[in-house]
């Protein structure tokens, strides 16, 4: 094993595994963290904490991370090379892993001009590409990014994102394979409404083999509400929702919508593990974590899998 | 003037590895105030590349290169001499090797880093093209420039925000990845994009603050 990873066991043990993500509060209440992590213990494997998503101020990652490991769950820390050089990207990349959390999700981050500080400067010092590549030859070659040796590693299990929906196309599975390259342990999709592209890019990834070097955890996302749906589809860059998507949340009565959004999210579960070459969900209901364990249930996925920690 | 400074042979000769015929042209502009793209020095190049066992299909030397439509015409008149060569060898400023390779369907190397732009954008005026980063990366990018053009200055790209060929910043702004990744496709040489290029050396760039080097 590279990590302590309960995730790393679980997907290496041959489950099927379930991960969940959590959102840290724009502020300094723990609590949040705490209320959240009630609906995600024991339903999902390990749990990501984003870092800053779509560029607002919050409470860090590792920091929110740690309350959770309180709690009872697994942390994946999110890190986005939005904010931070390579300096500091090792100093928390260290910090972590000497804190006891096992797995880093490695990311390029949403541009400071969605955020809530437009005006920021974007830091890009390192590319996401670049952040796995380092923080693997931290953890396998016990040496910094400038070549320097350390003596204790960080013992990470190391994830990268992947968009099959993003342009150009053709060109996704030759960056993933660049990331699998570069030493990313498993990949958690972007949000999957279109299954059948889906489908034609695991294709694609399996011709190259990467589904037998990499994990794959299929990204899903319950909708709750026909509005939300129609800004996915319309507002945010790479995502890709069918009308038929929208079409089935407009079929029932307005007040039936979350649930029938929930329904469609386990359908679509359904579909994706009958996909050759996925190994598990990444399942992200962002502001909505108290659905999580009625999802995980209604998708058979429960109990989840034991495995031993040191 | 557009200060620039010529690349390490050894790194030249990297970029032509897999290249035994390439076309060498320099700059009569900043690159010859710089001695680094004048007459001189293509003739040094040219003799330096012929030892190396390249073969050198013809040079030409090109008033402005920053001015497109003057590289576009120049370059006519040597059409056959650049059409039996697998490659183009630049010896200017990151403008010039863009404007070159707007005009010709053919990797066009970068001879030179940009260390600084003295304040001036060449003859090309439109759009940033150049952010004098130092360390010049047009060579493995099809000559589109992702440290101006990318918004993420990403060197792996593109990032899961790109759209339809545009920018998730702003439906205004073409992804430059997706123009790189059409432009090597269209050259047949996608393959420079299939391995992981390292981060960077920003301590030559200007950007890492201008009275830290310069």
């Amino acid at each position: 094993m590279k990590s302590n990873s309960k995730l790393e066991k679980i997907l290496e043990g041959g489950h099927f595994a379930i991960t969940g993500e959590l959102g840290p509060p724009a502020s300094a209440n723990p609590e949040v963290i705490r209320k959240k992590a009630k609906y995600l213990r024991g339903n999902v494997d390990a749990v990501n904490v984003t870092d800053g998503q779509t560029a607002v101020a919050r409470m860090a990652s590792w920091a929110a991370c740690l309350l959770g490991k309180e709690e009872g769950l697994e942390p994946t820390v999110q890190m986005t090379c939005r904010d931070r050089n390579r300096i500091a990207l090792q100093m928390d990349v260290l910090g972590i892993a000497a804190l006891g959390i096992n797995n880093l999700l490695c990311l390029t981050g949403d541009h400071q001009v969605f955020g809530n500080h437009p005006t920021a400067k974007g830091v890009y010092d390192l590319d996401s590409i670049q952040l796995i590549k380092m923080v693997k030859d931290m953890r396998d070659e016990k040496k910094f990014q400038c070549g320097d040796d350390m003596d204790v590693e960080p013992r990470l299990f190391i994830g990268a994102a992947a968009n099959p929906f993003a342009d150009p196309f053709e060109f996704r599975v030759v960056r993933l394979a660049n990331k699998v390259a570069a030493g990313a342990d498993f990949i958690q999709t972007q949000i999957i409404y279109n299954v059948e592209k889906f489908a034609q890019w695991m294709e694609a990834v399996r011709d190259r083999g990467l589904d037998k070097k990499v994990k794959i955890l299929a990204g899903v996302a319950p909708i709750k509400s026909v509005g939300a749906a129609r800004y996915m589809q319309t507002k945010v860059p790479g995502m890709d929702v069918p009308e038929a998507v929208i079409e089935r949340l407009k079929g029932v009565p307005k007040e039936d919508v979350p649930k029938e959004g929930v329904r469609q999210c386990v359908d679509i579960m359904n579909q994706l593990r009958e996909i050759k070459g996925v190994a598990g969900i990444h399942l992200m209901a962002i502001e909505w974590e108290e659905v999580v364990p009625e999802i995980v249930e209604q998708a058979g996925l429960l109990p989840r899998p034991q495995v031993y920690q040191a | 003037m557009l200060t620039t400074e010529q690349k390490p042979l050894e790194q030249l000769l990297e970029y032509l590895d897999r290249e035994k015929s390439v076309f060498l042209i320099g700059c009569r502009g900043c690159a010859e105030g710089c001695h680094t793209g004048g007459e001189q020095e293509v003739l040094d190049m040219k003799q330096r590349l012929e030892e190396a066992g390249k073969t050198i299909t013809g040079t030409s030397l090109i008033d402005f290169m920053c001015n497109e439509s003057l590289v576009r015409m120049t370059l006519q008149a040597h059409e056959d001499a650049i059409l039996s060569a697998e490659s183009l060898l630049a010896l200017c400023c990151g403008i010039g090797v863009q404007a070159t390779s707007s005009v010709v369907d053919k990797i066009v190397h970068p001879g030179c880093n940009t260390v600084s732009m003295g304040g001036r954008h060449g003859e090309w005026r439109e759009g940033e093209r150049c952010m004098e980063c130092g360390d010049c990366v047009l060579e493995f990018t099809g000559g589109i420039c992702p440290i101006a053009r990318c918004s993420k200055m990403l060197l792996n790209g593109p990032c899961g925000g790109s759209s339809d060929g545009k920018c998730e910043v702003s439906p205004d702004v073409p992804c430059a990845w997706q123009l790189i990744i059409e432009r090597l496709t269209k050259l047949g040489r996608l393959d420079k994009l299939e391995r992981i290029v390292a981060p960077k050396d920003w301590s030559v760039s200007l950007m890492s603050g201008a009275a830290s080097k310069r």
